[in-house]
């Protein structure tokens, strides 16, 4: 009880500063995410038109996601120093594979027929792809965002090891210090955020698949 | 019309799938391409809209040569209406109608109305469904908007691929008919791929058997099922649909040749003789050249003994010519007061009879064998 009355008053106290600690933690998560929309999006698209190229792109954003996550943020620290960028660069690579990988069964999983009936019509290529196969793969692509961000919030937290801020910056300082405290003004907030995303991406994917069933 | 000129399709592993077709499709009529599967049925079909392309041979569309037309707007003038409706999940009735209408980009107004339009063809209410999406609808529901998505560019051909297929037989029946109605009103050229026998002699008019990637015969379903071409075709039509579209025996069966006749210049009491000898009633009067003239009855020959035959003759019984149906036949003994009718040649000359009673005969054992062979 003592435990609780200190941890609510720690964290009234320092609000504002832990208020920073969330905006930029979720910033990075936003940015990488974004990142990875803008460059896996398309790149699935490519891997579903040109089935030979398939395998190859699968295989480098599994392989991405296999790296640890420490070990990943050591290696681009090397390249482009310490900081919030390379932070957000980390976490693109991270929610590559998921989103990628998800726009590609999206739009494989598209019902032949469908697709007949789309050319049938006298759509091209382009336009198939834009009225009915890309649409038509959004549930998965929403699933596959869910999981990008759940995983971008946790691996998040470590960004105070390669210079960016994030609610890690709580954590890790309370490691250091040995407080309990600490420890849960940053593991609290940052576990709610998870939460939230994967709440909140799972009511969105339920809907757009309503719509596609 | 779409012609198609000894068309072949080899595959790159050599298997022929197409061999030598030779087909028309005439404007306004429902051609039913039908067979065992594998037969090349929807191959054939799919050449039409370069779904498929063929190996060598030519397709005229209106006599201009099918390659020389680009494929994307090849097909948004054609309709096309696939096995398994196949309508876009993610789009409302109306947009999924509006399909190729907004690929051709028609404005909105004229859209929106022959949107409508259609709905109101299958009966569908605008108001109501216009704006629903393709899970809330029934199957047969959604096969009318998959027919109709199909028409909505107004196109001259119309491609069905076993439309009807996935429906339970009540909405299949429905859709059927209501494919039948549509071409009256509409009259396109359709294509329609099907492997039920019934369904195709329910709504062609042209159908075309095929078998091993080779047209084995076409024809109205009157032909086919009337002549079938070999002992597959018999077999794919199969023996009860064959049994129960059998025709009547032609008149000529009927006909008792040989039927004792006089001419009109015998002595009544002759003509007497002749009938009490081979014990009739009635018999047919010819002239000179064994034309017909009329029947004279042994009862009007007995009452009028001394009078001479031209009195007695009836001249009210019409002959009847060899060629005319059964059926007509029937008509005349309805007219006709006696038991028998004469039977003449183009020429008019007299060549039988036919007897009431043996007419009647006949169509009892042909219904009984009818009725029996289901």
């Amino acid at each position: 009880m003592n435990f609780i009355t200190e941890l609510s008053q720690y964290m009234v106290e320092n609000v504002g500063e832990l208020m920073a600690l969330t905006v930029e933690h979720i910033l990075m998560v936003v940015y990488g995410i974004l990142l990875a929309l803008v460059v896996g999006v398309p790149l699935g698209i490519i891997a579903a038109r040109y089935e030979k190229l398939a395998p190859i792109i699968i295989s480098i954003t599994n392989i991405l996601q296999l790296i640890p996550s420490l070990a990943m943020l050591a290696i681009l620290m090397l390249y482009f120093g310490l900081g919030f960028e390379t932070m957000v660069i980390g976490l693109f690579l991270y929610s590559l594979l998921p989103i990628v990988r998800n726009t590609y069964v999206g739009i494989k999983e598209v019902d032949d027929s469908i697709t007949e009936a789309g050319i049938g019509s006298g759509m091209t290529p382009l336009q198939l792809l834009a009225k009915v196969q890309f649409p038509l793969s959004i549930p998965f692509l929403m699933a596959g965002l869910r999981v990008a961000c759940v995983i971008a919030v946790a691996v998040a937290c470590i960004g105070p090891y390669i210079g960016a801020g994030g609610l890690g910056k709580e954590i890790i300082s309370g490691i250091s210090l040995q407080s309990e405290v600490k420890i849960y003004a940053g593991a609290i907030p940052a576990t709610i955020l998870a939460i939230f995303a994967d709440l909140m991406l799972g009511l969105f994917e339920k809907r757009t698949k309503k719509r596609v069933a | 019309m779409i012609q198609l000129k000894r068309i072949n399709k080899v595959y790159d592993d050599g298997f022929q799938a197409l061999k030598e077709i030779d087909l028309t499709f005439e404007e306004g009529k429902i051609n039913v391409l039908i067979g065992p599967s594998g037969c090349g049925k929807t191959t054939t079909m799919k050449l039409l809209n370069r779904l498929t392309e063929y190996t060598d041979g030519q397709i005229l569309i209106d006599g201009k040569d099918l390659n020389q037309i680009n494929p994307i707007e090849l097909r948004r003038q054609m309709g096309y209406v696939i096995q398994n409706i196949g309508l876009f999940p993610h789009m409302t009735i109306y947009d999924n109608v509006a399909t190729v209408p907004k690929l051709l980009k028609w404005d909105k107004q004229r859209i929106r109305k022959r949107v409508d339009e259609l709905l109101q063809l299958v009966n569908l209410d605008p108001e109501t469904y216009r704006g629903r999406y393709p899970s809330e609808l029934s199957g047969g529901q959604q096969q009318r908007i998959g027919v109709i998505r199909a028409l909505a560019a107004e196109p001259s051909t119309i491609l069905m691929d076993e439309p009807f297929s996935a429906l339970d037989p009540i909405s299949r029946e429905q859709l059927q008919d209501e494919l039948v109605r549509l071409q009256r009103e509409i009259n396109k050229t359709i294509v329609f791929v099907t492997h039920d026998m019934d369904e195709a002699i329910k709504i062609a008019d042209q159908v075309i058997l095929m078998k091993d990637g080779q047209v084995v015969q076409k024809g109205s379903p009157k032909q086919l099922l009337e002549n079938p071409a070999n002992e597959f075709v018999r077999e794919f039509i199969g023996e009860n649909r064959l049994e129960s579209a059998k025709t009547l025996p032609p008149l000529s069966e009927f006909v008792v040749e040989g039927y004792p006749s006089v001419t009109g210049q015998s002595d009544l009491q002759d003509v007497i003789d002749v009938m009490v000898e081979h014990n009739l009633a009635e018999l047919p009067v010819v002239d000179g050249e064994n034309k017909y003239r009329g029947i004279v009855s042994l009862y009007r020959a007995l009452s009028n003994k001394q009078a001479v035959l031209s009195d007695v003759l009836d001249t009210s019984i019409q002959a009847v010519n060899e060629n005319e149906a059964i059926d007509d036949v029937m008509n005349h003994t309805k007219n006709a007061p006696g038991s028998v009718i004469p039977i003449v040649s183009n020429e008019s000359e007299l060549i039988g009879v036919v007897n009431h009673n043996q007419l009647f005969q006949a169509l009892h054992q042909f219904y009984q064998r009818k009725s029996g062979g289901e």
